[in-house]
């Protein structure tokens, strides 16, 4: 249970951290942990079809297109 | 400025009240569905699947896995057609960039030599076997894609022949509609599981799941392919 306590509050500091970061290498790569921690709980919570849905395609796939889109365009955030 | 981060602020705080409002009315993590009970008992003795969640998603609700397989079809479809346009234009540009983009570092070619073959038999492993462990199709055809994305990165200028990744998609695809229609001709309506269920716990058991799982697997995982052979600009 305590276990769990923490994996969510590293997710909630990912989380924010992924809005902060101006790097967006840096910001994507926050998401895909989230997106770990996520399948994580979702197994502790016996969810385990959910979870493996959720380590393939939000942490390796989605991760990828993003870094696809990213060094395609621009990899750092304007100040506006 | 300020008067309009006041107003959200506002507008917020009355969502958040109504959501409070709302959610401390339903008991949480107490099971009061009674559809839910009906197939934790019933699910393996009418569909033949061990695990109750494929039995779910294939046989009680298959309907709407065939919409979802559709809606993935075609933001795949909408995302190549998008970028169709673009490659064509990129195809004189990109000759210069071709000779900076050298090859990727020997640590992730053999690496991805080695682990490709394995990642394969791992995707395929969890679709085969959707109706006895936890996952299935949609799991599956993700390992897959992953690891052709793996291959992507290990192997930059060699690309997948665009053909052959469409006709298996199609060709799943239509297996899918055609059990279907099998089980519409066979036993009455559309996705019916006409075919003997066998002894639970078995790898040859469960009637369609499989064969409808494989298929999902296979698109989903092509899919995927083909939408990341679409981001990377490559193909044809």
């Amino acid at each position: 249970m305590i276990f769990q306590l923490i994996l969510i509050f590293i997710m909630i500091i990912l989380a924010v951290a992924a809005v902060i970061f101006k790097d967006l290498i840096n910001a994507v790569v926050a998401c895909a942990a989230v997106s770990l921690i996520t399948s994580i709980l979702f197994y502790f919570l016996q969810a385990p079809d959910v979870a493996m849905a959720e380590a393939a395609i939000g942490a390796g796939l989605t991760t990828a297109i993003f870094i696809i889109a990213i060094r395609k365009t621009e990899r750092h955030e304007k100040e506006k | 400025m300020r008067t309009r981060k006041i107003i959200s602020i506002i507008i917020l705080l009355i969502l958040a009240g109504g959501f409070i409002l709302t959610f401390s009315q339903i008991p949480f993590g107490k099971d009061k569905i009674n559809v839910a009970h009906y197939y934790i008992s019933k699910g393996i003795e009418e569909t033949g699947a061990v695990n109750i969640v494929t039995s779910v998603v294939l046989n009680y609700r298959g309907f709407d896995t065939l919409g979802e397989v559709t809606v993935l079809f075609i933001a795949a479809i909408g995302l190549g057609a998008v970028l169709f346009t673009e490659k064509r234009v990129q195809k004189h540009a990109s000759k210069s960039k071709d000779d900076k983009t050298k090859k990727a570092s020997l640590i992730l070619r053999t690496g991805s030599n080695l682990l490709f073959p394995l990642i394969l038999l791992f995707g395929a492993y969890i679709f085969v076997h959707g109706h006895l462990t936890p996952g299935g199709g949609f799991q599956g055809g993700a390992v897959i894609a992953s690891g052709f994305l793996l291959m992507y990165l290990a192997f930059p200028k060699q690309s997948i022949n665009k053909k052959s990744l469409s006709v298996v998609e199609s060709l799943s695809g239509l297996i899918f509609v055609g059990i279907g229609l099998f089980g519409l001709i066979f036993s009455g309506y559309f996705l019916s599981n006409f075919l003997p269920k066998g002894i639970p716990n078995t790898l040859f058991s469960a009637g369609i799941i499989p064969i409808i799982y494989i298929a999902v697997g296979f698109k989903v995982g092509f899919e995927l392919t083909s939408v990341i052979d679409d981001l990377l600009g490559r193909g044809k």
